[in-house]
Parts: structure tokens; sequence; C-alpha cells
């Protein structure tokens, strides 16, 4: 008797201990959806099968293994996991507070090296929110602080209580910012801003073929500190790519001449006059991360449109979608949808959220698509997924189902029957 | 590129758009309030355009007031609506418009604007929204700092929008006073103001006055301050309001006159119920102490604005007979804004507190059809299930009541505003877009063939070639 509770106990420890693993371990089999792989074209009744946390097959004709779970899809869309490229998820708690926040350096020797990792925080309210809404993965992004380079961004998935265990690559990208935004941060004015940060990706490079001189306290002086040459490093040698954020079609040009003179993965952000030199960033081969829901004029946008996204796509630009939201990155198909609205293809929308966007930042061997041997990214939706009136109903992050507890949730339940409630 | 979905009809040729602004046809007026207390210094020259008989046939008709009539028809005659149904009779020289599978809803509503006080492109120099140099600023009036030429009225024109309510900022605790505008281009202002729409008075609950005014070391420093300024505001317009009762009561001898005070002009205006309360309040106690402060003072809050936790007390809000106007989605950029719910629109309308979605937005003002979309796929989700022909409401009829033109505007029916969308499709797809917008009777946007003009004077010439 007593054997068998410690028996027992030790049983519900290891569930415990393993929970998440022992989801991992059933098979589970979508069925009957309308799939949308991405990589390949659309399944109707298609099967999903996911085993291991990973994608095993994807088609019309997968057999399901016995003792699998199995969910019926049929009438529901099947699709990726989308992926959000430019976001404060985990780092932001409150945006009009300074506590709970921790995008933005403002020490001018923690500029390129700045690191989002150390502010994340797992268990932020709004990375439920964001994923019960069918967004499985994101780049969070610093914003820039005095420096024109606001530091190193990651890419993680959306689940997880530890940050190690939710950040797939690190860094996974240096971001800056050019135009307006970079002539206010580089004394006022933008011929100022391309400069600094040219300097500085030339001091990158001279450092790191001088680096024993550096420590000898020899060698030519720098205009970063050391933390920040380092940060920079990959960046020169082409490992990790440089994210600018600019508007301005002549910014953008800018941002192209710089990349051809210093050499650099280059991806472009904002980008809101970019369908006025499509041509020119498609020639570069350059990504683009745009937001489909913007089209007022700014002095450096005076061209913002919705086809911005659509025309880009067309000249043959790397097209990524971007809510650069945070408390609202769930809208990311809103974005979508009114692209697809003003000219984009639906196929093209949404590669611009799923397997584009794992592209560009090194992790479509890993997601993206659904495919064998991916981790299994993937969401039930109630219908077309860019339509609003449409639900994620249920979402895999690598391969586990996500609880649909969110503290928004938790709110409508409370207060759904009000006379539960104590009185007004 | 899409490819239009439809024909559009005419039984007389194309009328160039937008040239005179003509009849002086008798429209439905409102109970004029505006300004009664002193008159309107600032008249709407307000005419509607130049227009012909419509008839729109053979739609997805969404009244506005909660009906739905399939292959239904819109008769718009003299700048208003003169039948709605089915198998209408085109009058002699009428255009037609085949609506086929397209949708037309009442002209789209927004309550809570600041297009022309804080236009694009925002820069500083055209930053007219806040007047932050006192709490209490009700002698502020939004329409003095309006410039017609936002580029944000004309994109908003093609989110079907066809009146708006601008308001001052939130950062006083008396922000001034908010106005109602016809969504049209316009030279002045005065040519956009909605003829016999009152004004509103913008409150503000919460962080921003404390935060803003507590910064500068004075009062309100905390939402003790906040609600002891209300109240302050108010003893001084009774008196104010009582000064001039007694004088008029007493003769209104000229050498007796009470001296005119600008600030308490506007809130003795709300006394008397001729300017309506727009109230920036997030938090649901806050709502209900603000609802106490009206009751003490005997005026009626005519809309909550943001009111993020409204749903914690939508009973409260319906049995006072207060309109809810929330976004559908906005939450957690502050405290205040924290437990924001997606459902939120969806529990006030269930409970039946008047609901309006509103944009606070020159960009969600283009879309308040997909912002209610997000409202009605969420609340599906917990099986409350609100129909099309009603969720129209919270952008049109609701909305309309909420801003006090509900008489003449906000829904499809005879002797109302011809303010009318015909949408490409079901205006919740996100695919569906506004095609044809009329605003009292006058085709003001025609997405086949926009005008220039409605996007003003400021995005002339300032690109080269096609732009838009």
């Amino acid at each position: 008797m007593r054997n068998s509770i410690w028996v027992s106990l030790g049983v519900f420890a290891g569930l415990l201990l393993v929970g998440p693993e022992s989801a991992v371990a059933q098979s589970v089999a979508i069925v009957g959806g309308d799939v949308h792989p991405v990589s390949g074209p659309p399944i109707p009744g298609g099967t999903v099968l996911i085993q291991d946390g990973l994608i095993r097959a994807v088609g019309a004709n997968v057999s399901v293994p016995s003792g699998a779970r199995i969910i019926d899809a049929t009438g529901k869309v099947v699709t990726p996991g989308f992926l959000e490229s430019m976001t404060q998820l985990g780092v932001v708690e409150l945006g009009g507070e300074a506590g709970p926040r921790d995008v933005t350096s403002e020490d001018d020797r923690i500029t390129a090296s700045f690191n989002v990792l150390e502010g994340i925080n797992p268990f932020a309210t709004a990375i439920p929110v964001t994923r019960v809404a069918g967004v499985t993965r994101v780049v969070v992004a610093p914003a820039p602080g005095g420096s024109i380079l606001a530091g190193e961004g990651v890419f993680m998935a959306l689940e997880g209580s530890r940050v190690d265990e939710m950040v797939d690559v690190n860094p996974v990208a240096v971001f800056g910012v050019l135009g307006e935004g970079g002539s206010a941060r580089a004394g006022g004015a933008r011929g100022a801003a391309v400069q600094r940060l040219r300097e500085a990706l030339e001091d990158a490079r001279h450092y790191s073929s001088s680096r024993e001189a550096y420590e000898a306290g020899e060698g030519r002086e720098y205009t970063l500190s050391r933390s920040d040459l380092e940060a920079l490093v990959p960046v020169v040698e082409g490992t990790v790519p440089l994210v600018l954020t600019v508007h301005r079609a002549s910014d953008i040009l800018g941002a192209l001449r710089l990349q051809d003179a210093v050499g650099f993965r280059l991806v472009l952000a904002g980008v809101r006059e970019g369908w006025m030199v499509a041509q020119e960033i498609a020639a570069a081969g350059v990504p683009v991360l745009v937001d489909g829901l913007t089209n007022l004029p700014a002095f450096e946008s005076l061209g913002n449109r919705y086809e911005n996204a659509a025309l880009l796509s067309a000249a043959g630009v790397e097209l990524v979608l971007s809510s650069f939201d945070t408390n609202n990155a769930r809208n990311l198909r809103q974005g979508a949808g009114n692209a697809v609205s003003y000219g984009l293809s639906w196929d093209d929308a949404l590669r611009a959220v799923t397997l584009t966007p794992a592209q560009v930042w090194g992790v479509h061997e890993r997601v993206g698509s659904l495919e064998a041997g991916k981790e299994a990214d993937v969401v039930i939706w109630s219908a077309d997924p860019l339509e609003l009136t449409s639900r994620a109903e249920m979402v895999f992050i690598r391969g586990v189902e996500v609880s649909s507890q969110t503290r928004q949730r938790e709110l409508f339940l409370r207060y759904r029957d009000l006379n539960r409630l104590p009185p007004g | 590129m899409l490819i239009p979905l439809f024909l559009v009809v005419f039984s007389l040729a194309l009328p160039t758009m937008l040239h005179a602004q003509a009849s002086e046809a008798s429209h439905g007026e409102l109970r004029s309030l505006a300004g009664a207390f002193v008159g309107d210094p600032f008249p709407s020259t307000y005419r509607p355009f130049s227009s012909q008989t419509v008839l729109i046939r053979n739609g997805v008709v969404l009244t506005g007031t909660g009906e739905r009539i399939d292959g239904g028809d819109v008769l718009l005659e003299d700048g208003r609506i003169s039948a709605v149904g089915s198998g209408l009779q085109a009058p002699a020289g009428a255009r037609v418009v085949e609506a086929e599978r397209r949708w037309i809803t009442p002209g789209v509503i927004d309550t809570h604007s600041h297009l022309g006080v804080y236009p694009s492109p925002g820069i500083a120099a055209v930053s007219d929204g806040n007047e932050m140099i006192n709490p209490n600023t009700a002698e502020v009036w939004a329409e003095h700092a309006i410039w017609p030429h936002d580029p944000g009225f004309g994109h908003a024109l093609a989110g079907g929008v066809t009146s708006l309510h601008i308001l001052p900022g939130s950062a006083n605790l008396f922000g001034g006073r908010g106005v109602t505008v016809k969504n049209v281009p316009a030279r002045t202002y005065q040519g956009m103001k909605f003829p016999g729409a009152p004004h509103g008075l913008k409150m503000a609950c919460g962080e921003n006055p404390k935060r803003v005014y507590g910064g500068m070391n004075r009062a309100p420093f905390t939402r003790m301050g906040n609600v002891a300024g209300y109240r302050a505001g108010w003893i001084a317009a009774q008196r104010y309001l009582d000064d001039w009762n007694r004088w008029e009561s007493e003769g209104s001898q000229p050498e007796d006159r009470p001296e005119r005070n600008l600030q308490l002009e506007t809130l003795a205006g709300v006394l008397r119920g001729e300017i309506l309360i727009q109230n920036h309040c997030y938090r649901a106690d806050e709502m209900a102490i603000m609802m106490d402060v009206a009751q003490e003072f005997g005026y009626q809050i005519s809309s909550f604005h943001h009111a993020v936790e409204a749903y914690k007390i939508r009973d409260l809000l319906r049995d006072g007979e207060i309109c809810a106007s929330v976004w559908a989605d906005w939450w957690g950029f502050k405290l205040e804004a924290y437990d924001g719910i997606l459902e939120n629109a969806a529990l006030l309308h269930e409970a039946g507190a008047c609901t309006v979605v509103h944009s606070d937005d020159g960009h969600g003002i283009q879309r308040l059809n997909q912002e209610s979309a997000k409202v009605m796929g969420a609340a599906a989700g917990h099986g409350i299930h609100i129909p099309e022909e009603e969720a129209i409401s919270w952008i049109t009829s609701n909305a309309a009541r909420a801003i006090g033109i509900q008489e003449v505007t906000g829904s499809l029916e005879p002797g109302k505003n011809a303010d009318v969308v015909v949408w490409s499709g079901n205006p919740f797809s996100v695919y569906s877009k506004a095609e044809l917008v009329f605003v009292d009777g006058a085709l003001l946007y025609d997405r086949e063939n926009p005008d220039p003009l409605i996007f003003g004077d400021f995005m002339l010439g300032i690109l080269p070639g096609e732009v838009r």
C-alpha cells in the first residue's frame, strides 16, 4: 500500500516534470482541413501529422498511426504559425511605464551590443494573447535610444517559461535606424547618420582583424566600445543581418548605397516609400518588412500607401509583413488581409507572414511552412485566417497545443455573468 | 489587382463631381442646440454638394436599425433617403446603381476623431489637439484648430465615414468643445460643420490629467485631484448659469448683464443640456464616479470614450443610458488600459447598452468596419453571435446617438440625410471596401474615380506622377 502510494506519487511527479514532453510524445493528426503548407499548393481535406514536436507528414493521403489524437478540422483552415518580425513582445508589459519596459538602451557605450534577451519576461501577458491568435514565433527587436544602432534582437517561440527554452536564434539581427530617426540621433542630419553607421561598420571590420593590437592597447582609435564592436563583427562578416528602419525613397537608396559600399546583409524595415524604388530594392536582393495598415503621409513617407506591399512584391522584392506592434501583434493578419485587399495575392500574403520571414531570419529549415521534419507550429483557423471574423481555434507550438488561457480570457470569463459579481 | 465586381448603370451621364455646392434642399434639420446659450459665432456654412436622384438596387441592405434586406433597394432623392425596401421603381431621370452582390449601409460615423487637429503629417506645427496649460480649458474649441486639408479626411471618406466628431485631446479634465463635421472637402472648417449638431465637451478621467499636471507639481496630482477639479468646475458653472438666469428673469437689462466667460459658458451649456458630454474614461470604477458627478450637478453623460472596462459595468451604462465608444482591441499600453478585452463591445451590445466602435486614430477611422469584425469574431468564439445588421449599429446609428445627430443620420430610413455607403461586399470582410460614398445624396467618393479634392491641398504636387 505504502509502496503503491509512493509509486503513484513518483509517476505523478514524473508526469509533472515531463508535462510538455508527454504532450509532445503523443501523435496528433489534424485531418480534413483546408491545409495551406505555404511551401506547396493547398491540400483540401489534407492531414497534418505531428509527432515528437515535429511535423511528420503533410498530405492528402497520410496514414494516421493508431493511438494518435485525431483532430477533425473539416471546414477549417490549417496553416503554419504566423511569424511577427518586429515586435517588443516580452520586453514590454505596459508601454507607458518605465519599469516593465526593456526595449531601449540610452547608454552610449552599449548600443549595437544591447541585447533584448535579458529583458524578456516569458510571462508577459501579451505573449499568450498573441499566440492564441495564431502568431507562434517572433523577432523581439530593440527600439533605438540615443544611438542610430538600437542593439540586438532575438528570434523566439511564444511558448515556454524560461527565456533559454523560448529563444531559437540570438542574435537574429542588429537593428538600427536612418532617415528622420537616424538624423535625430546623429546630430540632426541624415548625412551624419549614414556617416556614423558607415564609420561604425568600418571600425568593426578593422577591429575584427586587429583584436590583438586592440588588446595590447595599440592600433587605431574606434568610435565604439569594445562591446559594440564585437556586436558588429558578425554584421560585417555577413552572418547576422542589419535591419535598418527607413521610409523615404531617397533614404532607402542611401541604405542600399551603404550596403554596397561596406558589405553586409541588409534588411529594410518600414519602407513606406518602398514602392517608389521597388526595382532598386529587388535588384539589391534586400528583403523588406512592411506594415499593411498604413497609408497616411508623414514628411519622410509622403508616398505612403496601402498598395506598397503589393507593388514591392510585384517587383520581385522579398516581402515580409509585420505589425510592428506588441500588444496587438495579433493584428499581423489584418495587415495581411488589407494587403490582399490592395492587390497582393492571398498566397503571397500568407507567405509574407510565414515562410518568407523564416527565410529572412534564417530559420526556414525549422519553421515557416507545413513540411515533414519542421517544428510543428500549426494553427487551425475557424475559416480564412485573414478574415477578422475568423479565429485561431487551436494553436500548436513545437508540437504542443497552446493553452487557451490568457489574462483577457480570464477577464472575459469573470465578467461573463454579472450576477455572480459584487454590486456595481 | 482587384477587378471591380459590379457594373454601375447610369441612366444619366455621370455628373462632374464635387464642383458646385448646390441645392438648398430643405434638409433634415436638427433641433438646433448648438450654441443656443449664446448663439454660435462660427456658424456652419455647409451646403450639400450637388446630387441627383439615385436608386441603389438589389443589394444587401443593412438599415442601421437592426434590419437586413436581401435584394434591397435604397432611393436617394433631394439629399435625403426617400425609400428603403424591395422592388422600388426608379423615378424618371434617376441614376440607377445595380448593387448586385454589394452591401448598402448608412454612412459610417466616428464619435472620436482628431482629424484636422492632429492631422497628417503629424508634426509640431499642426499638433493642435491639447491645450496643455490648464486642467480646465473648457473655453477652447477643437474646431478652431481643424485643418480642413488634413489628407486623413479623404482617407476616412474612402473608408465610408460620412460624419465624425472631432474632439480636443485628453490631457485636461475639461479639454474643450468638440465639433461634429460632415466628411466633405472644404476650404474652411465651417464648410464641414454639421448643421445643428450639438457641441461636445471633452472630459478626461484617470491617468492623463494627473500625469500631465502632476508632472508639473500642480493639481490634479492624483485621481482625488481629478474629481475635485471636475466638481469645482461644475460649481463655478452653476453659479454662472444662475447669474445669467437671474439676469434673464429680471428683464435682461443691458447694464446688469453678467460678464461673459468662455470657460463657464461651455460648462453652463452642458448644464442646460445644449452641449453633450464626451468623457474619456478607461476604468469601470472611474466611470461610476463620473456618473455620480453627473448626478450631483444634473447633467447627462452622452458617451464614455475608450471605456476599455465598460464591460464590467455594462448594466450601469445601459440603465444610465450612456453610450460606450470603445476600440475593438486596444489594450495594455498603460495600466488603465490593461483590462481591455476583445469582447468589450460584444458584451455591451448583448446587455442592451448603447455600443459604439470608435477610432481615436487616423488609420482606425478608415476601417471601423474591420474593427467591428474583430469583435464579432471574438464574440462568436464564445457563442455570442452578433449578426451584421446589428453590428453595423456600432458605427452608424449608435454612434449618431452618442453625438446627438441620430434624428437626421445614422440609419437608412425615409427622411434621413442620404449618407450612404455601397460596399464591394460584406462590410465586415477584410476584403470589402467602400466603393461609393454619398453624403447628403451627393456622390463624394467613387473608388473607380476618386476626386483628388477630398485629400485636401497638402498632397497637391508633392510627389511626381500618379500617387494614389
